[in-house]
């Protein structure tokens, strides 16, 4: 019989055996996710953000925004009825870092794409108590000053493009075009307009 | 999932089973069933020693309960591709809410489709019902009450910028509409503006510079007046506001009237069609006139 004592005394061995249990878990919960086509394979349809967007994506990173919104819907009536379609993993194949978050101190994102007029956004990052006096969420004034310079679009599309993105190169060499001059608050509101809207396999009807 | 995998997670959560169920019997001290022994562990530090006493009865037990419990739960709901005894998914579950819902409410939103927009004015419960939905669509923008806010219409007023029919509520709620003010600083210059800025103050008998509203009168009709009219009154098939009226969207200083002027405005109310079910849209509909049917 086994004693405990060998393992104690025996520091090598003990590593072995923690690394053999705790890998237990991974190895069942996540390992099968890497060769799973609901996670690997994108939505039918889907399309990768423009280099505005893409860009918008790295303003709403920088200031935080999945702190307080997620984007991620539940497959809850209550979350179906007021945010659409509960979110698929199919769906973020191409997010990279994936923008889920963990608390809603305000609503879910996901599919805010459409939602609200641009004026509404760009009323709304400026100050939000302009349009919606009972929020409390903070202003983000300096994203209309803020110009973005385009030089490293080209080179996020291409390391995005080696995580699977499907990017071309010709976008690639097109993007500081796209980009440059461009308020940071025309890309943030350009990709709050992209989301959920990078396909149209299911219908948000409620 | 493909079988493999599916037979990878079976066979990993068993063995993690089976191996928390081996190691805990194996290791498993003393004389069975007795609570204490007088061996030690065999090591003495400054003169202390440790007894060998087996585990508890009850965390043993419990142990073997959590044991227990995890077969039970595989076989209840199931694991990877193979379903346990509930038939349980999260989708499965999902359906199930949404079919229930569907059954309690399709009929309480039927008798209210079957109304007209003047009836419905006079039922309270469809009212609230509406304004439920307005709170959770419709208030971002026009306000939790309706008032609107700088470049969102105001609801409550009698002031309509594509029609006040119910038809014409509802058309804006379903398709949205596109304010189409076009930009005219780089057509009239800036004293061009000005001068447009006070002719359109005069209009509704605002403070303004007579001698620039003279001016401003002749560029008003050439450029102005195809989707304001004539005299300033607007029209409601293009979304053109009433100049005349004392309601302003964007705000009636002379400033914002001349910025107005000067790069246009766009104002959009998106369509809610893809999100919202006619019925609903119809209820919205009705608590939108309720808010300036006095």
């Amino acid at each position: 019989m086994i004693k405990h004592e060998t393992i104690e005394k025996n520091i090598g061995l003990m590593i072995l055996l923690i690394i053999l249990v705790i890998s237990g878990g991974g190895l069942a919960e996540i390992v099968p996710l890497f060769f799973t086509n609901a996670t690997t394979k994108p939505i039918d349809g889907m399309r990768t953000y423009s280099a505005l967007e893409l860009e918008g994506r790295d303003i709403y990173i920088r200031e935080g925004c999945n702190v307080c919104h997620s984007q991620m819907i539940r497959p809850f009536r209550a979350e179906t009825e007021r945010y659409g379609h509960y979110s698929t993993a199919n769906e973020s194949v191409w997010e990279h870092p994936f923008l889920w978050g963990s608390k809603r101190t305000g609503p879910d994102l996901a599919r805010v794409g459409g939602r609200y007029s641009d004026d509404w956004h760009r009323a709304h990052l400026y100050n939000p108590r302009d349009v919606v006096p009972e929020s409390k969420m903070p202003s983000y004034p300096w994203l209309f000053e803020n110009k973005l310079s385009g030089k490293d679009t080209a080179a996020k599309m291409r390391v995005l493009a080696k995580m699977g993105v499907p990017y071309t190169e010709e976008e690639a060499n097109a993007a500081r075009e796209q980009v440059e001059g461009k308020s940071e608050i025309d890309a943030l509101v350009a990709y709050l307009q992209a989301l959920g809207k990078t396909h149209s396999e299911y219908t948000n009807k409620r | 999932m493909s079988a493999f995998w599916s037979a990878w997670v079976w066979a990993i959560t068993l063995a993690v089973i089976l191996g928390c169920t081996w190691l805990l019997l194996a290791t498993r001290k003393g004389e069975q069933y007795k609570e204490t022994t007088e061996e030690t562990v065999g090591h003495a530090f400054d003169g202390i020693e440790e007894y060998d006493n087996p585990l508890p009865g009850w965390w043993f037990q419990m142990f073997i309960g959590t044991v227990i419990f995890g077969i039970v739960y595989l076989g209840l709901y199931g694991l990877a591709n193979v379903k346990g005894f509930y038939g349980w998914s999260s989708v499965g579950q999902y359906e199930e809410e949404m079919a229930h819902a569907e059954e309690v409410y399709k009929p309480v939103f039927a008798k209210y489709a079957a109304m007209s927009i003047e009836d419905l004015q006079g039922q309270p419960e469809g009212l609230k019902m509406g304004q439920r939905m307005f709170a959770n669509n419709c208030s971002l923008c026009h306000g939790t009450t309706g008032t609107g806010a700088h470049g969102f219409p105001n609801l409550t007023d009698n002031d309509w910028l594509y029609g006040g029919s119910h038809d014409a509520i509802k058309q804006t709620i379903a398709a949205g509409r596109t304010g189409a003010m076009p930009p005219w600083g780089a057509v009239l210059g800036e004293e061009g503006v000005r001068d447009v800025t006070s002719y359109v103050m005069s209009l509704s008998g605002k403070e303004h510079d007579a001698e620039g509203a003279a001016r401003g009168q002749q560029q008003f009709q050439a450029l102005c007046t195809a989707c304001h009219g004539q005299n300033g009154e607007g029209l409601q098939a293009l979304g053109a506001p009433n100049l005349t009226d004392d309601v302003w969207l964007y705000g009636s200083s002379f400033e914002k009237v001349s910025h107005t002027i000067r790069v246009g405005r766009n104002g959009v109310m998106p369509a809610h069609k893809d999100l919202l079910s006619d019925d609903k849209i119809h209820l919205i509909t009705a608590y939108v006139v309720s808010l300036s049917d006095k």
